[in-house]
């Protein structure tokens, strides 16, 4: 077994180290000095780091290190640095009613500032990056409004939100007259023609004289009789072509099956009044607000 | 040595009870199908069951017509040609899926499916770095440790049917994590998705594997233990403790399929990350290592560099490497001072992780020539490169003020894929296009033009990929910290998506191109094994009593 002896590679003019596995064998090289140099400077390095940093757990506690550095004072600390940057803008905000935010120039600037940054942050999940919306989540860039388009509705919307479970929350609930077996399917069928004719379009007209009695007595209470709706009650239009969950007439009458409402959180509890401030009076400027 | 033809060939050992315990198992698991009442623990059971139908028919088979002879007198290479193709295979699935998520992340208006759910991102994400890792990382490690283990020991594997349970038994597991995936069972740690009825048979094979390991190197006829068997052996045992302890849950009840972990909070995050970092050190490195301490200085015919810097650094190696999980979890609920020994350690880690590149590149000392010659030894050699790239770049992560900028972005993403592509893969693709032509005894490959190819499609591809990754990795983690001269944040999270588009791109064609090396090798690897057979001399298969030649 120990018939293996070192031997000259030809090549290097190394010795082996006289092993050998299936013709597998090694030379006896030293470790490379810059090799052996660079890992013995990590080391002190790690020491080093060790020394000044917090670093080894004992039986109670552990060593904080000679800097004292702390990740949670480095925490407080940019805190304040940023409540100090955002300073006397934050600070007027507080106090300074929506409208004189919108027509102090450098007021509002500062506003539409912070309420681009929020909005990105927190409605841009369900209203898209430029607030155009989508199926179920309403076009914040246009002039229609479900809950009221002035500066007033718009915060106080955004401070309780919609279905949200707040108790001043935003509360409108269509009936699912199909789902909960209100009405049969042809009314259904003839209310989407029905609703199809008020928005302007071509529709049945037969049907739609068969749902009027139906339409004044089921939907008029919220929508209103000439469908107009009523934002006081978060009732939408039904005049003006614009349709939250779809404007094919299959959609229309899947509304009207399963009455579906979307659910918008209440940011007053989870934003700062100045912040909610500035995004109303974002919201405000950037979509076809109404001034009063 | 005379044949008796009338007389059947004794099987292999262990053949009989393994076909007891298949039997037992197969009966066990109908019992549990039919008890049960979660309907993916019932889908769970009949994969197993349908393994023991068929593994009972393969053994009976075996046994009786006398394939499954047992042939001491000679390595058992049948199981490594088996572990070759597994290999290939799930290479092939893993980076296809690979490539089809990356599209997701381009395109994900058009290939988006809400009416198939197991489409979606996040169930073919798992399945895969699953597929790639496991299944092919896993299966090539398996086929050549197996192959390195007899070769430089001079024994045949230990434990008679044992590798083959190891080897199917490991296809079982592939199979019940990436069902599992697809059909929504997981519990969410990641790269140690499959719940704990499929971690316990993991650990059963694994455990197999460990005593086929050992049991061959303790019958060794060589007195040392060749440095590529020191590194699987830490590969082997250590990949077992982590999995044994990440894996530490109490299922809900004995016949679900869902279960709680035993630890919570920081603790579980820790936990889960010593074991990702070490799948990291002790899959992604200690395996491959072992395969290039082998296959490059076999492939170059020269001896290694040296023998105290593979001791110095396997050590250093081993020791270090299991203290740098924290730095996953800079900047978060985990004690500074933890995060602190996390970092240090990750930059100790880059000299004793260099030194297995420095042995693999200056073996090559005297025969560098190859490198224009041989484009195997080429793939094996930027192999090495891609790990010397990727062990500093990890080192340099760790810095907390670095990671700060990059972690969550998608220049850690670009950096496992340099080690994945790069390393893995390439020094997988290099084993086995040497070992092909041994196993399959053949004088060698189809085309070397056709592994040109494949070099340079998958070397480009790699390129793209990462050099995208570190664009976008750094773009998204700077707009991340952007702020507005008032002190707001200046970009929306989706802003950071849009952003991404063309790098998101790029990277699919990367990974596109890096999947079609592998199409292209496998093809190549095919025509190869349908070549004739050379009947002597080849140097893969001496007989086992005769000294080993190179």
């Amino acid at each position: 077994m120990s018939g293996h002896k070192p031997e000259k590679d030809d090549v290097t003019g190394v010795d082996t180290t006289g092993h050998e596995w299936d013709g597998i064998r090694e030379l006896d090289n030293p470790l490379p000095r810059w090799w052996l140099w660079v890992f013995y400077a990590s080391i002190v390095i790690a020491v080093i780091y060790w020394i000044l940093m917090p670093a080894w757990p004992g039986i109670s506690g552990y060593t904080h290190g000679v800097l004292g550095a702390s990740d949670r004072t480095n925490v407080a600390r940019a805190m304040d640095q940023l409540h100090a940057q955002r300073g006397k803008g934050a600070e007027v905000l507080k106090t300074a009613s929506l409208e004189q935010i919108e027509r102090d120039p450098d007021l509002q600037a500062y506003a539409l500032a912070v309420g681009q940054s929020v909005f990105g942050d927190n409605c841009a999940t369900c209203h898209g990056p430029g607030g155009a919306g989508g199926k179920g989540y309403p076009n914040l860039r246009d002039d229609i409004w479900i809950w009221g388009g002035t500066l007033e509705d718009i915060h106080h919307t955004l401070t309780v939100g919609v279905r949200s479970g707040d108790p001043n929350a935003r509360m409108s609930q269509m009936p699912a007259f199909g789902r909960d077996g209100l009405l049969q399917q042809s009314q259904i069928d003839d209310l989407t023609e029905y609703v199809v004719q008020l928005s302007g379009r071509k529709a049945n007209a037969v049907a739609a004289s068969r749902a009027a009695p139906v339409f004044a007595e089921q939907c008029a209470v919220c929508h209103g009789p000439a469908g107009k709706g009523d934002p006081k009650v978060g009732a939408p239009d039904l005049t003006d072509n614009d349709w939250l969950y779809g404007a094919e007439p299959a959609d229309i009458a899947g509304q009207i099956y399963n009455g579906r409402g979307g659910v918008m959180p209440a940011w007053g509890p989870r934003l700062s009044p100045e912040t909610v401030k500035a995004l109303a009076v974002y919201i405000h400027a950037n979509a076809g607000g109404q001034d009063k | 040595m005379p044949t008796n033809l009338s007389a059947r060939p004794a099987p292999l050992p262990g053949s009989g009870l393994l076909l007891a315990l298949v039997v037992f198992g197969g009966l066990l698991f109908t019992v549990a199908a039919a008890l049960t009442d979660d309907p993916l623990f019932r889908m769970s059971c009949f994969v197993f069951v349908t393994a023991a139908v068929l593994a009972g028919f393969a053994l009976t088979a075996g046994i009786s017509s006398g394939q499954l002879k047992d042939e001491p007198d000679k390595y058992m290479d049948g199981v490594i040609r088996a572990g070759v193709i597994a290999t290939m295979f799930w290479g092939a699935v893993g980076m296809l899926v690979g490539v089809v998520i990356a599209a997701q992340l381009s395109f994900p208006d058009l290939l988006y499916f809400p009416q198939a759910g197991w489409l979606n991102f996040g169930r073919l994400r798992p399945l895969h770095t699953s597929g790639v890792i496991f299944a092919f990382g896993g299966n090539a490690l398996i086929c050549t440790s197996f192959w390195v283990v007899q070769r430089t020991s001079r024994a045949r594997l230990a434990g008679g049917i044992a590798p083959w349970f190891v080897f199917w038994g490991y296809q079982l597991f592939i199979v019940l994590a990436a069902l599992g995936y697809v059909s929504g069972i997981t519990q969410s740690r990641e790269y140690a998705e499959p719940e704990w009825f499929v971690d316990l048979w993991l650990t059963v094979v694994w455990v197999a594997y460990l005593l086929v390991f050992l049991g061959t190197i303790w019958k060794r006829k060589e007195p040392h233990i060749y440095v590529a068997n020191w590194f699987y052996l830490a590969f082997i045992v250590t990949i077992a403790l982590l999995h044994v302890v990440n894996n530490l849950a109490l299922p809900i009840d004995i016949l679900s399929s869902r279960s709680y972990s035993l630890f919570s909070g920081v603790q579980d995050a820790l936990t889960q990350w010593w074991y990702g970092h070490n799948a990291v050190g002790f899959f992604l490195t200690a395996g491959f290592l072992a395969m290039m301490y082998y296959f490059v200085p076999k492939r170059v015919e020269r001896p290694v560099f040296s023998y105290r810097l593979s001791i110095v650094h396997f050590w250093a190696l081993i020791f270090i490497y299991i203290w740098a999980g924290p730095h996953h979890l800079h900047y978060t609920a985990l004690p500074q001072w933890a995060q602190t020994l996390g970092m240090t350690f990750s930059i100790m880690l880059w000299m004793p992780s260099w030194g297995g590149m420095i042995n693999g590149l200056m073996t090559l000392s005297g025969a560098w020539d190859k490198l224009r010659t041989d484009p195997v030894v080429r793939m094996m050699v930027v192999a090495i490169a891609f790990y010397g790239m990727s062990t500093f770049e990890g080192p340099v992560m760790s810095i907390r003020a670095v990671n700060a900028l990059s972690h969550y972005t998608d220049w850690t993403i670009g950096h496992v894929h340099s080690g994945a592509l790069g390393w893995v893969g390439f020094i997988s693709f290099g084993a086995i296009y040497c070992m092909v032509p041994w196993l399959w005894k053949k004088e060698k490959l189809f085309s070397n033009a056709l592994v040109e190819w494949h070099f340079w499609i998958a070397t480009t591809g790699i390129l793209l990929y990462i050099a995208a990754m570190w664009v976008s990795g750094i773009m998204e983690g700077l707009m991340w910290r952007e702020y507005t001269p008032q002190g707001f944040l200046a970009y929306s999270f989706i802003e950071t998506v849009s952003a991404k588009h063309v790098e998101n791109v790029i990277r699919t064609l990367g990974g596109l191109m890096f999947l079609s090396g592998t199409l292209i090798m496998i093809y190549n690897l095919i025509r190869t094994v349908r070549m004739p057979s050379v009947t002597q001399g080849d140097a893969g298969a001496p007989a086992l009593s005769a000294p080993a030649t190179a």
